[in-house]
């Protein structure tokens, strides 16, 4: 039996868990749930979040963030789908992960652009 | 004798009579307070109805011989106390493998499983018996030694939701007896384990969805086994394409 190459999105999806888990919930609270309640307006203003995003650290950081969030939906989706016994795996498998594909380079752009 | 009965609902297959299973109720089934269902079983072959068929052993979750999914979960039968129980128990034999009688079920396909992840130990040089034993210090016997607990009873394959949807899967415990050696500092053969365990059939299969953990009655923890293969068959995958990685 070959190795299965899905090592590579097995780590993706184990770096994207770690992600998830932890950095998410604390930037959809900051950046999300905070403002709209009215909390640290002054830090979260535009001014202020655009020069913090111009800095090439946080932009490296970011898209670390974003993308291995979405490689890791992508793979869970394919192990949901898995899980209930839709056996279309190659299909299902390509979907996602092109969906995080073009995720990726969403946030490349996005993050390029600031 | 008996302090209290119980109705033991039992799924029958005999082959040579039974065109497919069903159930077969056992009423009034005298039972003392520290049975097990093994017990139940037993007291029905004995006093009841000789023509039902079920393997044990042991009696004391050592062989591996009596799994069987009592009201729904897998459990060893000589570890199942009646008084855990209300009064009306359903006893099946263990899911994903077929039955070949009554109780008994036909498990040459975890046996060819298990002996296709090499589960000994591969050492680095053979020594004879004159040179003496392979030393390990308790730090190097404890990395592996709780993998070492499993007795092939197969209540992982019967709760793993992977194996009922595609049997091509290795499977928990196969997996995790692999990790055993693989962590055992005298064996060398993990990459000869590799082609197995690494492949889309092996680790890969599992989602981690957990159930093979929590219905083993000697607490191997198959699921982590295969999540800890799975970091260091990652690594290795990935060094595998580095130019001068192996």
């Amino acid at each position: 039996m070959a190795k299965s190459p899905k090592a590579i999105f097995w780590l993706l999806f184990a770096a994207g868990g770690t992600v998830t888990a932890f950095v998410l919930p604390v930037m959809i609270l900051v950046t999300g749930l905070a403002p709209a309640a009215g909390l640290f307006s002054d830090a979260l203003s535009y001014e202020t979040m655009n020069a913090f995003v111009g800095n090439w650290l946080v932009k490296i950081i970011l898209f670390g963030i974003l993308s291995l969030a979405a490689w890791h939906a992508a793979h869970r989706l394919r192990v949901v789908a898995h899980d209930f016994g839709i056996r279309a795996d190659t299909f299902v498998a390509q979907l996602a992960y092109f969906m995080a594909g073009i995720a990726t380079v969403l946030a490349l752009i996005a993050l390029l652009a600031v | 004798m008996s302090t209290r009965e119980i109705t033991l609902k039992v799924l029958r297959y005999r082959p040579e009579v039974d065109s497919k299973p069903f159930f077969q109720t056992y009423e009034k089934v005298p039972c003392e307070e520290e049975w097990v269902v093994l017990d139940a079983l037993n007291y029905i072959k004995d006093e009841i109805d000789r023509t039902l068929s079920f393997r044990w052993s042991c009696h004391m979750f050592v062989c591996g011989s009596c799994g069987m999914v009592i009201n729904g979960e897998p459990k060893l039968s000589c570890k199942a106390f009646l008084r855990d129980y209300g009064k009306k128990i359903t006893v099946e034999p263990l899911a994903n493998f077929p039955i070949e009688r009554d109780l008994v079920v036909v498990i040459d396909d975890f046996v060819e499983k298990l002996l296709s992840v090499k589960p000994w130990v591969i050492p680095k040089v053979k020594k004879s018996l004159d040179d003496g034993a392979y030393n390990q210090t308790p730090a190097q016997l404890k990395s592996f030694k709780q993998y070492s607990m499993c007795i092939n009873c197969l209540l992982c394959y019967s709760a793993c939701p992977q194996y009922g949807l595609d049997n091509s899967f290795v499977g928990p415990a196969s997996l995790a007896l692999a990790h055993r050696y693989n962590m055992d500092s005298r064996d060398v053969g993990r990459k000869a384990r590799e082609d197995v365990v690494a492949s889309a059939e092996g680790i890969w299969e599992c989602s981690f969805v957990g159930a093979c953990s929590q219905v083993c009655p000697k607490d191997v923890d198959p699921a982590g086994a295969i999540q800890q293969i799975k970091i260091t068959s990652a690594i290795d995958y990935v060094m595998s394409m580095v130019p001068g990685g192996k």
